[in-house]
């Protein structure tokens, strides 16, 4: 009797132990959003601002009711795309830091459906496809870059986000202008835009475009043959080799599919973000800048998995929304700069594996858990031989 | 094009070359130890905002190396966090260069308009009239400094003992060096490095802070370590070239004729950057244990 008490008790344990465990990816990434907010708190405090009030401001603006929340879901609509591009070439052992590049060319792509006059679903849905090709044909030379010619990726990438920035200002500056206003180009057409959701807020039912892309990501990766591959090999290319696994082809597949998502950011962002539905060629683009940039932290707070980047988007969006309330707010208003302060320092702290380990509290806590769990089975360890 | 054009468009490139050739260096120093720093273009960003601050409080020398104290104080951030606490040095710099974009934008507004700040006249580093006109005198330091980096790398002990870490952490353990100073010792000196490049651009060359004045700059000087395979003085090369190419991009914009649209002269850099590596790939060797954190068993 005692005996089956105690095995169920041991069972308890350890399964309290796994979900610890399992859980515990989560709970890193809350510590790293709390050192990211203490980090910008403290350079608030330097510039003479108050941090408490500021991000009380911040976290009203962002979550503080359904305005609110519906403003939030629509900044982390762009994100939770721009965020797949980094993570699924993570998860085949890449740094695809090219996400900004591909979203710019994506969103130019999709100002196209503005000279098709289509009709409503038709509009959206040519406006999509245009801008996840675009993207992916944007993604195409760093791709061919690496595999033929083993040119890293973190510089390719990058270079070509610049390109692409200079040529997307061209496109927007002679090409594709609004007669009626030289500083933008010509807007979607009603018909081919993303209905609001909320009435009077920004979201748009353009977020269902990126939480489905999500889905279809994570249900490629977790249960298609392409996305076990796609896993092995960023986990052990050598070992994927050996398994029959032709890494070339993965990568070159996991470059386009972040190039697609970063593309359909893009989309979402000029054919479902009130109010200009264009974009801006003046002050260098305004929407469209960091969006890709972002993205990366999303990715990481939200362990390059398509569920936690959903919830990641949705804090870095409600940092974003938030940040625009704050910066406005009363006596005490702090730029919306200090938001991207946050997000960077976030990530610095996502770099540390062990961040847990380096709070001493915590680690306390861990070992006393894992002490107990380890006398325990030691306890049934020889009754189990006796028996 | 006349002889006073290309005595022009050599003088832009030489004072383009310095952030691209100290970053270069700085980041050979680093890699060559092990360790694989892509925060440099937040380092570059970071140390030409501090510089302004530093600049306008003391003098353009003062300027100068606040900015050198920024960059190694990132650079020793960056190399405790992948040495003691075993860090993911991508994930690390990607941190690096999201914090500078918000930290610079967010002290430009601090300090008036947002976007840009110019360096007052009497905070920036004077130049020196030549023969081809006015130069920094800073160009002399981007030249002199890869031929000493080089020496120190070929020919000391300590270099020796860089390289160690860099090709055989094990080895070198067991032999007595202790891989995780020397990591951080040689990514703090190629921070500083950097830190002096990005003080330079805005104390000693351009005159202003704006929120990208890096553009992509870091990342060229990485392109610079890559084509010259952790040799300073090819880096140097690498950086003069990418200068020479910056140098005729506002060349060609100044033409009143106008043949190529701005937008295009500006990509030129990035496009030569992408054709240069994807040519130099191949024939280069990187140390093994590079971007790998060092555990004892």
């Amino acid at each position: 009797m005692s005996a089956e008490k105690k095995t169920l008790e041991s069972r308890l344990l350890r399964g309290a132990h796994k979900t610890l465990t399992g859980l515990s990816p989560a709970i890193e990434s809350i510590l790293a959003a709390i050192v990211g907010l203490l980090i910008g708190a403290i350079l608030m405090y330097i510039w003479g601002y108050d941090p408490w009030r500021a991000y009380i401001a911040l976290f009203k603006g962002a979550y503080g009711g359904g305005y609110e929340w519906a403003s939030s879901l629509a900044r982390a609509t762009p994100l939770i795309l721009t965020a797949m591009t980094f993570s699924i070439c993570l998860r085949s052992g890449m740094f695809n830091i090219g996400a900004e590049g591909q979203l710019m060319i994506g969103a130019t792509a999709s100002i196209l459906v503005a000279y098709m006059a289509l009709p409503t679903p038709l509009g959206q849905i040519v406006g999509l496809i245009l801008a996840g090709t675009a993207g992916a044909l944007w993604s195409l030379v760093p791709a061919a870059l690496r595999l033929m010619r083993g040119v890293s990726e973190v510089i390719s990438t990058i270079m070509f986000n610049w390109i692409g920035r200079w040529f997307v200002l061209w496109l927007t500056i002679f090409i594709l202008r609004d007669p009626a206003r030289a500083e933008k180009t010509v807007s979607i057409p009603v018909a081919a835009r993303f209905p609001v959701m909320v009435r009077g807020t920004d979201l748009s039912y353009s977020i269902f475009v990126s939480i489905a892309f999500a889905l279809v990501l994570y249900f490629i990766l977790w249960h298609t043959t392409v996305g076990y591959e796609v896993r092995a090999a960023g986990l052990n290319p050598t070992a994927a080799r050996y398994g029959g696994i032709r890494n070339k082809r993965t990568m070159f597949l996991s470059f386009i599919l972040g190039g697609i998502a970063a593309g359909l950011a893009g989309a979402t962002i000029t054919m479902g973000l009130p109010p200009t539905y264009a974009i801006f060629g003046g002050a260098l683009m305004p929407q469209l800048t960091n969006v890709g940039f972002d993205g990366m932290a999303v990715a990481m707070v939200g362990r390059n998995h398509p569920i936690g980047i959903i919830f990641a988007a949705v804090f870095f969006g409600g940092l974003n929304a938030g940040g625009r309330v704050m910066q406005f707010y009363g006596s005490n208003p702090v730029p919306l700069e200090i938001v991207r302060v946050v997000m960077g320092a976030i990530v610095l702290a996502m770099a540390i594996p062990e961040l847990i380990r380096i709070i001493p509290a915590v680690k306390k806590q861990g070992t006393e858990l894992f002490g107990l769990f380890k006398r325990l089975r030691k306890k049934n360890a020889p009754k189990e031989e006796e028996a | 094009m006349s002889w006073n054009d290309i005595v022009s468009l050599v003088r832009i490139a030489l004072h383009a070359m310095v952030p691209l050739a100290l970053t270069a260096v700085g980041e050979i120093i680093g890699e060559t130890a092990g360790l694989f720093n892509i925060g440099l273009e937040g380092i570059l960003l970071m140390s030409a905002f501090t510089g302004l601050l530093g600049a306008k409080a003391g003098g353009p020398y003062v300027g100068l190396l606040v900015g050198m104290g920024t960059g190694a104080f990132v650079g020793l951030l960056f190399s405790v966090i992948n040495t003691y606490w075993k860090g993911i040095q991508m994930v690390t710099g990607i941190g690096i260069n999201l914090f500078a974009m918000g930290f610079v934008a967010f002290g430009l507004i601090q300090l008036g308009a947002p976007g840009f700040h110019d360096v007052p006249i009497e905070a920036e580093l004077g130049k020196v009239p030549t023969f081809m006109g006015a130069m920094s005198p800073m160009i002399l330091v981007a030249l002199i400094l890869p031929f000493l980096v080089f020496w120190f790398l070929k020919r000391t002990r300590a270099g020796l003992m860089l390289k160690a870490a860099g090709e055989a952490p094990e080895a070198a353990d067991v032999s007595g060096i202790n891989i995780n100073r020397i990591r951080l010792y040689a990514t703090t000196f190629g921070g500083l490095l950097a830190g002096l490049g990005g003080a330079y651009m805005s104390v000693a060359w351009l005159g202003l802070v704006t929120k990208d004045l890096s553009a992509g700059r870091g990342f060229i000087a990485l392109a610079c370590v890559v084509f010259s395979g952790l040799n300073p003085l090819l880096a140097l090369l690498a950086a003069f070239i990418f200068g020479l190419f910056q140098a005729l991009a506002e060349w060609v914009k100044t033409l009143p004729s106008k043949p190529i649209p701005g937008q295009f002269v500006s990509m030129l850099p990035y496009i030569v950057t992408l054709l240069v590596v994807s040519g130099a790939i191949g024939r280069v060797r990187f140390p093994k244990e590079l971007g790998v954190p060092y555990k004892r068993e």
